[in-house]
């Protein structure tokens, strides 16, 4: 069974949120997401300072048999991104909530963190697809 | 639950991630389909392909029936164990598949003949086949008892050598290029020299209560195992076509590289779907298969849109990200002439490509220009 962190938030379309004290949260694809995929080969983030708004398509990662779309689980500012995936997406494949982070998101509207899924609400959804 | 090959335990033994594949149920990799792509790149990979359908054509009319059968002619097999690569075709020059044929000879000296067709197109392939052969004496029998493993690589031959006895091993050494023989005078082995990845390599087929244990012998032998995604991979660099994607019975050989694979001026035969081609041939084919390079980031797949001086003029039928290549190919079937570059659209954004003849890698290396 994939690992599900309890500290982190969940989108159905199986992205992760690991929310900061300062206000900005890391984001990134979960670990069922990277093992259905497969080796990754090609990774887009959004932009350095762009702005996302929540549920929108913003990246993009593909793996050798499918592409994927990233959405947005929340809105705010884009103030890192992990250049490291430019170059090597595997690292997503080797450690989804770690290393193989994405991008940092500032929070423009943090009442929008209350719609995402708990741990335990994304694992019941990954179960029932194994169904 | 689909159909399960004699292997089908030790592919779940090995941590193989297993999926639907034309209704069997067949490992798709085994942890990392990019590293048993390099496996078989560098080393010695091996599939198991025992879904694939064999068919045994005996008789005194073999001969003849398989030269009206198949577009490529069973003639050019000057020996016993030799293979051919051929299309058979409907009468209107559609692909109905694409298959090898061995030409093999019995205690008697009397020729026979053994077919390799694909596993989705079975039910198909095995009504034609009986269909055509009425006027003809001969019988048809499928081989299900058979399993069959691929082992494909630089380093493939020389493990099967280590494998095998040392008076089997002897005969797979001299076995050339698209060559066959079985191991034993009664006996069900047969190992041909031939493959799906561009490396080289060698197909065996044994009975299927023979296959779990080779295949653990292999694996102590360190040999790869590698899953159908390692082998779309590995196919699409070496140019070949994967039928259902690349081909069907809408497109002709022509419009699918396939040429090559067609005899059309034997004048002692009539083929299924000889005069469609010859009038093809006439008026010239108005589509072919191109290859397609994208350079820069990005994944080129089936049914994407190929735009020539920005009019959609055909479609990608395969494309992937080449591990060898670190970038994307595609096989895509366009309206002629095309240039030298296209553009493909990738989710609603156009991207140039190049457009190249395939194969695209072999034994290793790049080799398109």
């Amino acid at each position: 069974m994939s690992d599900v962190p309890g500290e982190l938030k969940y989108l159905s379309s199986h992205e992760w949120l690991r929310v900061e004290d300062d206000g900005t949260a890391f984001a990134g694809i979960t670990e069922h997401a990277q093992e259905a995929m497969g080796d990754l080969v090609f990774v887009e983030v959004p932009e350095l300072k762009s702005t996302i708004t929540v549920g929108e398509e913003i990246g993009v990662v593909e793996s050798v048999k499918a592409a994927s779309d990233i959405y947005a689980a929340v809105s705010g500012e884009i103030v890192a991104i992990n250049e490291e995936l430019e170059d090597s997406p595997e690292i997503i494949n080797n450690d989804a909530y770690g290393d193989g982070w994405m991008f940092q998101v500032k929070l423009s509207d943090p009442s929008e963190l209350e719609k995402l899924m708990t741990a335990d609400q994304y694992l019941e959804q990954i179960n029932e697809e194994n169904e | 639950m689909g159909h399960k090959t004699a292997l089908f335990d030790s592919h779940v033994k090995a941590g193989g991630k297993i999926v639907d594949f034309g209704g069997w149920d067949m490992p798709i990799h085994y942890g990392s389909q990019i590293e048993e792509h390099h496996a078989v790149r560098k080393h010695v990979g091996m599939f198991d392909v025992s879904h694939m359908t064999v068919v045994d054509v005996l008789g005194p009319g073999a001969r003849e029936y398989l030269r009206r059968l198949l577009a490529n002619d069973v003639d050019k097999l000057k020996q016993a164990g030799k293979a051919l690569y051929t299309a058979m075709c409907q009468e209107d020059g559609g692909i109905l598949d694409d298959l090898i044929v061995y030409r093999m000879i019995d205690g008697l000296g009397q020729d026979w003949y053994r077919l390799v067709v694909n596993c989705g197109t079975r039910e198909k392939d095995l009504a034609w086949i009986e269909k055509q052969s009425k006027n003809f004496d001969v019988q048809i029998a499928e081989r299900p008892q058979l399993a069959m493993i691929a082992i494909q690589g630089p380093k493939a031959i020389e493990t099967v050598v280590r494998v095998l006895r040392k008076a089997e091993s002897a005969r797979v050494e001299s076995l050339s290029q698209f060559e066959g023989q079985f191991l034993q005078k009664s006996g069900e082995w047969f190992v041909a020299r031939t493959g799906y990845t561009g490396e080289d390599g060698l197909e065996i087929m044994l009975p299927n209560t023979d296959a779990t244990h080779f295949w653990q012998q292999l694996l102590d032998a360190d040999v790869i195992p590698c899953g159908l995604g390692a082998r779309d991979t590995l196919r699409l660099e070496a140019g070949m076509n994967l039928y259902g994607s690349d081909m069907d019975e809408s497109v002709s050989p022509a419009e699918s590289a396939m040429n090559w694979t067609v005899v059309l001026d034997k004048e002692d035969r009539e083929f299924i779907g000889q005069s469609a081609l010859k009038a093809e041939k006439e008026n010239g084919a108005n589509r072919q298969l191109v290859g397609l390079v994208l350079e820069e980031r990005g994944v080129l797949r089936a049914h994407q849109s190929v735009l020539v001086d920005g009019v959609m003029t055909g479609e990608v039928t395969s494309g992937t990200f080449s591990p060898t290549l670190g970038y994307s190919i595609a096989l895509a079937r366009v309206v002629k002439p095309v240039g030298h570059h296209c553009e493909v659209e990738i989710r609603k954004k156009r991207h140039t490509v190049k457009v190249v003849r395939p194969p695209f890698v072999r034994n290793g290396v790049k080799v398109f220009k």
